[in-house]
């Protein structure tokens, strides 16, 4: 059981207040990473409040003056983990690999509710615990993962450990397509069917594209579900911006195998404006020209 | 002076016993690394994690956040070299008790270049949290693993395998961060690490003979780098200082001493015997420590040049050296 029950049309909102929110914070911070929310809106918000089975948040619902890197004399600051509550034998765990995406993950805890809207004033704010690209203490982050490719290992790890205990909960983990580049991507892929971890399952952003354009042609990946399905994962394939497929996806049977949930998404869907900027979307700045257009579409969302 | 065999295999199945969460993770080097048979006694604490470091440290830190105590397994150059980043932010940035048991250091293996670990404690010392242990017999190697253990954070060993000499009494065990004296005097401050250890004992036994007075300490642990004996001999020493260690001369033990002296004020001479700034190439293991100067006649040298003195030393009476023949426990 989760925490709470939200039924679709709940969720679907969520994800379009995310898109608003983050739009929010672009135009008045100067710049964020926009396209990444409109790819992943409900991707994330499908998982936190349709599919994970996590307790409730034991995290600060306010923000928190940065608490110190980790170290012998400092273990016991508080944890981005602690938003994803008590770690019990029944209960998931959600590992967010491309913590680029920090900005939707603490609008996504804002939305159910296990931080504060006004938390979120504080982010990318010198000297607070909600930066733009986070670490293990920011809201909802596992793990340290601006590093690309090392979550997957870590959350397998951790899955792996959990298989040995006999917990039920499964180990869940959001990765984005271009840092499948990554050959330690692989190398997790390969150990977690080695491991027969079939409590491990990874949602996947695929919105085709990265920081130097369209990803076919910085670095062909597909075709990825093939590609998983040769290295021992389940693999199934869902538009990214249907809510309900992403839940059901989420019930494919997977036994003793990794399952990957490739979401198939457009970093515009929800901002047409930005649409004539593909794939140029990694870090959106809106110009003076632009800018009485997005005010007006963010004041009409 | 005994030689003893696979210390570490025997003592990381001793010591497993009494760890239950301790599990090892092996790099497809397990009999290489002395691991082999902790897989036949304990094969369900035994992770076959294949020629794939980087997987390896990250997933080590997934089993650690769940309460168990990985020990990797491989040799060192593939666990600080090739993995860097996954050591950095999968496992030393959260501060994880991770240990990496890493084996070949310096110029340890005739395998050359590819797998001679001999700027790692150079790059491991400026990674913040982690601890690092050299060993330098088959006493340190009974104990490094209750001291690492003992370590809020990662530790990287220096380990060495297969037939390891017992310098020093079975019930005198290594110390955390504290250095072993093995000989007093005020001419000379001599710190030496690892397998050099042995050649400074040799060169040491001679020179005293020779009239030198010399305060001999062996470092074990070299991150913390902060035993105040160590400036205490550096302060005493009426000549100046010689690090001798397996490892480049740059960013090992005698950058530690030298900056100590620096930031202690201390003003003594060090002279820095180590690999300088170089690569290395496959051979044995006295080939290579006379080809790269890491012996006994080139800390004699050193000794000579410091002193000003002329000691008459050839490499005959260096073999004439004998050394207390220490049993185990």
């Amino acid at each position: 059981m989760r925490a709470e029950e939200y039924t679709i049309p709940q969720i679907r909102q969520a994800a379009t207040n995310i898109r608003k929110r983050i739009l929010g914070l672009t135009l008045e911070r100067g710049g964020c990473y926009l396209g990444q929310a409109c790819s992943s809106a409900e991707v994330i918000s499908a998982l936190y409040m349709g599919i994970l089975r996590l307790g409730p948040s034991l995290g600060s619902r306010d923000a928190l003056p940065f608490p110190g890197v980790p170290g012998p004399d400092n273990m016991d600051y508080p944890k981005g983990s602690l938003y994803h509550g008590a770690r019990e034998a029944d209960k998931d765990r959600f590992f967010v690999s491309p913590a680029h995406y920090a900005s939707v993950i603490y609008c996504a805890l804002a939305e159910c509710g296990r931080i504060s809207p006004a938390a979120i004033d504080k982010f990318n704010v010198d000297g607070w615990n909600m930066e733009m690209i986070g670490a293990e203490h920011s809201p909802g982050f596992e793990c340290t993962a601006g590093s690309l490719g090392q979550t997957i290992s870590m959350a397998a790890g951790t899955a792996h450990a959990r298989k040995l205990r006999g917990d039920t909960g499964k180990v869940y983990v959001l990765l984005s397509d271009g840092e499948i580049q990554e050959g330690q991507v692989w190398e997790a892929f390969q150990a977690a069917s080695f491991y027969r971890l079939g409590n491990l399952v990874v949602y996947v952003d695929v919105n085709f594209q990265q920081l130097e354009g369209w990803t076919k042609d910085v670095m062909n990946t597909e075709p990825l579900d093939e590609r998983l399905r040769a290295f021992g994962c389940a693999a199934v394939t869902v538009d990214g911006h249907d809510t309900a497929a992403l839940i059901e996806a989420a019930a494919t049977p997977h036994p003793d195998k990794p399952l990957v949930v490739l979401c198939h998404t457009d970093a515009a869907h929800g901002i047409p404006l930005l649409a004539k900027r593909k794939p140029f979307l990694h870090f959106v700045r809106v110009g003076e020209d632009e800018l009485a257009a997005f005010q007006a579409f963010w004041a009409a969302m | 002076m005994k030689i003893e065999i696979n210390t570490h295999s025997k003592n990381i199945i001793r010591w497993g016993k009494l760890h239950p969460e301790a599990v090892v993770l092996s790099g497809d080097l397990g009999s290489s690394c002395e691991i082999k048979e902790f897989g036949q006694v304990f094969p369900e604490r035994y992770f076959s994690m294949g020629i794939a470091e980087q997987n390896m440290v990250s997933w080590a830190a997934g089993l650690c956040r769940e309460g168990l105590r990985p020990y990797l397994h491989t040799f060192g150059v593939f666990l600080y070299r090739r993995v860097l980043d996954q050591v950095e932010m999968s496992v030393a940035y959260p501060n994880l008790p991770v240990t990496f048991v890493g084996f070949l250091p310096g110029i340890m293996t005739p395998g050359g270049v590819s797998h001679q670990a001999t700027n790692d404690v150079a790059v491991l010392r400026n990674v913040p949290n982690m601890t690092i242990f050299d060993m330098g017999d088959a006493t340190e190697i009974e104990s490094v693993l209750d001291l690492a253990y003992g370590v809020n954070g990662p530790v990287f060993i220096r380990m060495l395998r297969k037939e390891v000499p017992r310098l020093f009494p079975a019930d005198q065990p290594m110390e955390f961060n504290r250095a072993r004296v093995l000989s007093q005097g005020g001419d000379v401050a001599l710190f030496s690490s690892g397998i050099c250890t042995e050649e400074a004992m040799r060169a040491t036994a001679v020179l005293k003979k020779k009239g030198l007075s010399i305060q001999h300490l062996h470092i074990s642990t070299l991150k913390p780098f902060s035993d105040p004996q160590v400036a205490e001999a550096i302060a005493k020493a009426r000549y100046g200082c010689i690090a001798i260690e397996n490892h480049v001369t740059i960013g090992g033990l005698g950058s530690a001493v030298a900056d100590t002296i620096a930031e202690g004020g201390l003003g003594k001479r060090l002279i820095k015997i180590g690999l300088r700034d170089t690569y290395c190439h496959g051979a044995s293991k006295m080939y290579l420590l006379k080809k790269y100067g890491l012996d006994a006649m080139t800390l004699i040298a050193a000794a000579e040049e410091l002193t000003g003195q002329q000691f008459g030393v050839d490499e005959s009476q260096l073999e004439e050296i004998r050394f207390e023949d220490y049993s185990a426990v």
